[in-house]
């Protein structure tokens, strides 16, 4: 089979974008993904487009963005699964191409957290569970990922404590990360001082709602090595669900569909866990990554807290994790965090990483959730 | 009649709408597939495992253990006023799982991963309307138990 690489990468600046609408936010992205390729728009044939539409005034937005891009009469179309719509994004942009029908396809990730006032917000939030048995008790995003951490220490003797050094860390990188939306670095007792949310997750166990834009241009081999002169391949792209409802989830110290979309990632691109030299992965609350490290193998089960304790997710360490700042310092514009995600890979990839990167970085990971994951996607991508 | 199920409804039209008349009643009432048996709580119209729309309701005992729990203080739109409140996630005695807050006779600092608990049908009674709801109750306490 032919292989699928990405031949430009655009990351706009995440935060409180009350400068910009959500078409704005996603221009500035396609612009620097178009400059990094060195393409003009005429070479894009399609435009997939991750955008949660809930969170949008605007709806439509997929017709909204491909307008003001001035891509008409190009196909377009919208992707949603959640926090995980970047990564639907680009897994049908690798169909579109591996199935012959498209060569050149451009993957935006745009969402505009801000727009919602905070009742729409707080009403959003109280419907995020199973509304008919859940929600009916005031559950809540990271009060489902509390359901989980609760168990995790039970089972495995994890701590707050190394739930909020996940929080250091992804600071620590954010602060050398000029699109993100925080650039401070915090301490383990700052995080432990902030704010309950959802026991035992505290205000700094939490990402937080931003607005962004991140893009990626993917093309088919030969004529991602015509564009580009360091292509990045995605060899391998996993996607798997699991049910919506912690009612109807035997393990609540995992994501199975984690497990189950890296299997197939690796096996397509005939790749290990071990062989992974930087990964990002769905940090949306500080418990996720702990999970992620063990549902993505990067050490055994159980061993997620004293994987962080002991530095292994640092540069330097086993697997460096999210050095990019990750969901929780970066920010998290929903539909645009899977993009995010793979342009950071990319980078690392081509070794762009100044002072973030990876060294030998030739191996990468992405590892983008919805919800609490009902929808998994992992993909590995690799440079020649 | 779902609409009486929770504080605030979500779901008002659903096959099983009968589980709230169940619950007001005092019951709590699973779903049992007449085609092949198969018992679920949550209580669902179509059965997962051969499809069958035949089914019949229930009554379980409500007894559980606590698998898992969060104290939320950060609460959403129709709870601002209750927060914080401790969910649970319990393990039923019979099958499945379920949801809900714990009632007065548990402390949330006694509360732990493991423990026994009741579930127990209750009546919002300083709302109007009918709305029906479910607590976690320690198994001996008055009340639980008694549906």
């Amino acid at each position: 089979m032919a292989r699928v690489g990405v031949v430009g990468i655009g990351h706009g600046v995440f935060g409180r974008r009350s400068d910009a609408s959500v078409q704005e936010l996603a221009f500035e992205a396609f612009r620097l993904a178009l400059a990094d390729a060195a393409l003009e728009p005429a070479a894009i044939e399609a435009t997939v487009i991750a955008a949660v539409p809930e969170y949008h005034k605007q709806r439509s937005i997929a017709g909204v963005v491909q307008e003001y891009l001035n891509l008409n009469p190009k196909p377009a179309w919208l992707t949603e699964v959640a926090c995980a719509s970047g990564s639907a994004a680009i897994r049908t942009a690798w169909m579109a191409i591996a199935s012959g029908l498209h060569e050149v396809v451009a993957v935006i990730g745009c969402q505009k957290m801000t727009e919602l006032d905070t009742p729409e917000i707080l009403a959003l939030m109280g419907r995020v569970g199973d509304v008919q048995w859940e929600s009916t008790f005031g559950t809540t995003f990271p009060g489902y990922y509390a359901l989980f951490a609760r168990r995790h220490m039970h089972e495995f003797g994890t701590t707050a404590e190394q739930l909020a050094l996940v929080a250091v860390k992804n600071h620590h990188y954010g602060a050398l990360n000029e699109k993100a939306l925080f650039r401070k670095e915090i301490t383990l007792e700052k995080a432990l001082a902030s704010d309950p949310v959802a026991s035992p997750m505290r205000v700094y166990d939490c990402c937080a709602n931003a607005d962004g834009a991140a893009c990626l241009v993917f093309a088919a081999e030969r004529r991602a090595r015509a564009i580009s002169r360091h292509p990045v391949w995605l060899d391998g792209v996993g996607c798997a669900t699991a049910s919506m409802s912690v009612l109807r989830r035997p393990d609540l110290t995992g994501l199975p569909s984690a497990v189950e979309a890296s299997r197939q990632a690796h096996a397509m691109a005939g790749s290990t866990p071990r062989q992974v030299k930087v990964a990002e992965v769905h940090d949306c609350f500080t418990i996720a990554e702990i999970m992620a490290y063990e549902d993505l193998g990067f050490c055994a089960k159980g061993e997620g807290g004293a994987f962080i304790a002991d530095r292994q997710a640092y540069i330097g360490g086993a697997t460096p994790v999210n050095v990019d700042g990750g969901l929780k310092a970066k920010g998290h514009p929903i539909g645009a965090t899977g993009v995010s995600m793979a342009c950071e890979i990319v980078n690392q990839l081509r070794g762009e990483g100044s002072k973030r990167q990876v060294p030998d970085a030739d191996l990468g990971l992405t590892h983008n959730v919805g919800g609490i994951g009902q929808y998994c996607f992992v993909n590995v991508y690799r440079r020649d | 009649m779902f609409e009486w199920f929770g504080r605030v409804s979500f779901c008002s039209h659903t096959k099983v709408t009968d589980f709230a008349c169940h619950l007001r009643a005092g019951r709590l009432v699973a779903s049992r597939c007449v085609a092949c048996g198969h018992l679920a709580y949550p209580p669902r119209a179509d059965c997962p495992a051969c499809l069958s729309e035949d089914f019949t309701y229930h009554e379980i005992s409500g007894r559980g253990t606590v698998h898992t729990y969060t104290r939320i203080d950060a609460a959403p739109a129709g709870f601002e006023t209750l927060s914080p409140y401790v969910i649970g996630v319990v393990d039923l005695a019979e099958t499945g799982r379920l949801l809900a807050w714990f009632g007065p006779s548990i402390p949330e600092s006694e509360i732990a991963v493991g423990m026994p608990v009741q579930v127990v049908p209750r009546l919002f009674e300083e709302i109007e309307e009918i709305r029906v709801y479910y607590s976690l109750e320690r198994p001996e306490a008055p009340g639980a138990g008694a549906v």
